[in-house]
């Protein structure tokens, strides 16, 4: 299956809860009415993408029907995803930027989005184009997460740097820089420890790596990806700011999309924060990464046009 | 902190209810409608906030409610007890089992915080005199079972693991393990899945069918969306939950698994988790937490921590020190080193009432940044024991050379010098106004913290 194929199939779910349901309302009507609207916003909220992006998607679909003079119910479909695709749309380069040798990716994210699972897959990706990838275990915190990552290396077949559990993740990302210069690797994709954007000291620590990154190699790091789960609500919208403030980030992994019918968190990010979503992981096995494409991504919810 | 923009937003709105001196059926649904709003945003399932709404305006719109003398308060007192309802009123407990061991097993999507969650359970029952047993089923995700038994020896709990077989047999075995060494709880840890692959949650039924569990726990991300229903709702048609753990509960999440779950699922919420640290885990007070989200503070939870936290003779000390009043910096030191071990300050700030209001007026002056704590802890350690039972004597050298041990600066002593001298005249004050209280024969609990 190509990586286009898999975004959909793991689209599938939020389609039924979008294209489905809106279907459904409109089923056996024969006007538009303020019920129709409302019904309109209460599915869109339940997908996830957020009351005020909700009500500006309806207000939308209302001015159109209105300055035509349309009342027909089969209207709404297309109009509505007409104004989704302008919303998701956008220049979005999502191949990722890897210029140089050794170029650098971050990983970050809060606790339990999937960062270690993404990078194994990541580090297959980029080696199967032929990459040489080192991965830099810096999340020295939680209880066997090194071990984690090492079994992903080894799946990969790509080598891992690290030291001991408890030590500076700065100090490994340090290591792993000097290890990635010498021996002339490709990439190097730095995984850290998941964190609460709130708890300031740990974004401070953060800080920190990406500072040692920077100074090693200038321009590092080249890409930093911030792993979402899909099943977060709207604190998704917070999370990307407040790690985008501590690191610049460049790019958004959305994690667990397989699972949830809310893929409408696609929709609320992009609106409010323009960082691209780049990649989306679709399930646990290595090959499950998807590279993201706005148009695949409404074509999934609504069907081919 | 969690729940801040919903809680920012209610109390906005009641605020201009409060302004009005009468209330109209049209005031009460101004504000409701702000209500809605304010809890859709948080996450909150959509049907839930529908009957939510619905339920209030009932209560609220009454001759009785709107003749009543304070009206607005009427209504915030109706909303505060719906939302304590929405989250299952009061506190529900873990169900011990008549004939031990216990048998707990967690369940949960990929990353909620089962692992953790799991060990930290151990470490919440071990404080209560129960000797468990943890058991790793997540025989999937690379490393997990290294990362129990990581955690099981950090707790010093024993860890059952028969490396990657199937699962149901190794609950099994675990529970056979726990009898013949008298544990007296199993602590059953399972991989994560979604609720829509049909072969893992088979998986977990043949787990429970095999052991019987007193209690299986749903662990659920408090971040999670309007899925966080759907998730609760599939694991519980499939498993009967017990309850359910709420984990990164010390984020900014906006609360909506925490308001809809109970009401979806009829599954209490039975802990939530706060921290890191395995220590950093709470019953859940659906009452507390309502009054937390209207910002009226959780004294009671406050209380008890300190209670929990706080060496009673090393209380008593203190409190005999108060009222003798020469208070001296060794017994700042053991009051900054006790009010620590309650936990990241601004948690425990957030429990004051009012105390989120306060915070914002005085924003900069009031960042408790727990590094100050570990700096004064140094300063007061460098200095030698005439020092820290007289401070007076503190010269300019003095200064210098604690300075320089501690590695502090000159102002930083000073300042610390400060601060310790402003809580030494209030708990003159306070000894005093115990012993005027007494002669009236009341006598009432002291507040005993510094900077507060």
């Amino acid at each position: 299956m190509g990586i286009f194929g898999r975004l959909k199939q793991s689209l599938s779910k939020t389609r039924e809860a979008v294209s489905g349901r809106v279907e459904a309302a409109i089923y056996g009507r024969a006007t538009v009415d303020e019920e129709l609207y409302e019904k309109l916003e209460e599915i869109l909220i339940q997908s996830d993408v957020g009351v005020g992006t909700s009500m500006e998607l309806v207000e939308g679909v209302r001015a159109v029907l209105k300055e035509k003079r349309w009342d027909d119910p089969t209207k709404l479909k297309p109009i509505l995803r007409e104004k989704l695709a302008e919303m998701v749309a956008g220049e979005d380069q999502v191949a990722l930027n890897l210029p140089g040798k050794p170029s650098v990716i971050m990983v970050v994210g809060v606790n339990g989005t999937g960062k270690t699972t993404t990078i194994g897959k990541l580090a297959h990706v980029l080696s199967q184009d032929g990459k040489r990838v080192l991965l830099a275990a810096a999340d020295t915190f939680r209880a066997a997460a090194i071990d984690q990552l090492e079994v992903w290396g080894r799946r990969a077949g790509v080598e891992v740097i690290k030291q001991s559990e408890g030590s500076d993740p700065a100090a490994v990302v340090y290591d792993s820089l000097q290890a990635a210069k010498s021996r002339d690797y490709d990439v190097v994709i730095v995984d850290t420890a998941g964190r609460l954007h709130t708890k300031v000291n740990l974004m401070e620590e953060l800080k920190k790596v990406y500072r040692v990154l920077g100074r090693e190699i200038p321009g590092a790091p080249h890409e930093v990806l911030l792993v979402l789960d899909a099943t977060t609500g709207q604190n998704a919208i917070s999370q990307a700011k407040m790690f985008g403030e501590a690191t610049g980030v460049t790019g958004i992994v959305l994690t667990k999309l397989d699972g949830t019918a809310k893929g409408g968190i696609v929709v609320a990010i992009k609106r409010e924060l323009r960082i691209p979503v780049k990649l989306v992981g679709t399930g646990e096995g290595i090959g499950d990464l998807a590279y993201f494409d706005a148009k695949e991504f409404i074509d999934a919810i609504f069907g081919e046009q | 902190m969690a729940f801040q923009s919903l809680s920012e937003r209610l109390q906005e709105t009641f605020k201009k209810l409060k302004g009005k001196g009468r209330l109209t059926e049209a005031d009460v649904n101004e504000a409701l409608r702000e209500v809605r709003l304010a809890l859709l945003e948080a996450d909150v399932n959509f049907k839930v906030v529908k009957e939510f709404v619905n339920s209030v305006r009932a209560k609220a719109v009454g001759d009785e409610v709107l003749t009543s003398l304070t009206p607005a308060q009427h209504v915030v007192k109706i909303v505060r007890d719906e939302l304590a309802s929405l989250m299952g009123g009061q506190n529900a407990k873990i169900q011990i089992a008549h004939k031990p061991p216990t048998v707990i097993m967690m369940v949960g999507l990929q990353g909620s915080g089962k692992t953790t969650t799991s060990a930290k359970l151990a470490n919440h029952f071990k404080a209560q005199g129960r000797r468990s047993l943890l058991v790793a089923g997540d025989i999937y995700r690379p490393a997990a079972i290294k990362q129990l038994q990581v955690l099981g020896d950090k707790l010093d709990v024993p860890v059952f693991q028969m490396g990657e077989q199937k699962p149901p047999a190794i609950a099994r075995a675990a529970l056979e393990s726990a009898r013949r060494n008298g544990q007296d709880l199993v602590i059953i840890d399972t991989a994560g899945r979604l609720h829509i692959n049909d072969e893992l949650m088979q998986e977990l039924e043949q787990i429970k069918a095999g052991v019987e569990p007193h209690e299986i726990l749903l662990v659920v991300d408090a971040m999670t969306g309007q899925d966080a229903v759907a998730v609760a709702d599939t694991f519980h048609k499939r498993l009967g939950l017990s309850g359910v753990v709420l984990t990164k509960l010390d984020g900014d999440t906006r609360g909506g698994a925490a308001l809809s779950v109970r009401q979806v699922t009829g599954c209490p919420i039975k802990f939530a988790g706060i921290g890191e640290k395995l220590d950093a885990l709470e019953p859940f007070h659906p009452d507390r937490m309502a009054d937390r989200i209207l910002g009226m503070g959780d004294v009671l939870t406050l209380i008890e921590k300190a209670q929990a936290t706080m060496d009673a003779d090393e209380a008593k000390r203190l409190q005999e020190k108060l009222k003798s009043a020469d208070f001296d910096l060794n017994d700042f030191l053991s009051q900054l080193r006790q009010f620590k071990k309650m936990g990241p300050i601004d948690q425990v700030m957030g429990m004051i009432p009012g105390f989120d209001k306060m915070s914002k007026k005085m924003k900069g002056q009031m960042d408790f940044d727990e590094k100050d704590l570990v700096f004064a802890e140094a300063i007061i350690n460098s200095m030698n024991a005439r020092e820290r039972a007289n401070p007076e004597i503190m010269d300019g050298s003095r200064r210098k050379r604690v300075a320089r041990g501690s590695g502090t600066s000159v102002q930083e002593v000073n300042r610390l010098l400060k601060q310790f001298e402003q809580t030494r005249k209030l708990v003159r004050q306070f000894s005093d106004w115990e012993k005027t209280a007494k002669k009236g024969g009341k006598k009432r609990r002291l507040p005993k913290f510094p900077f507060m």
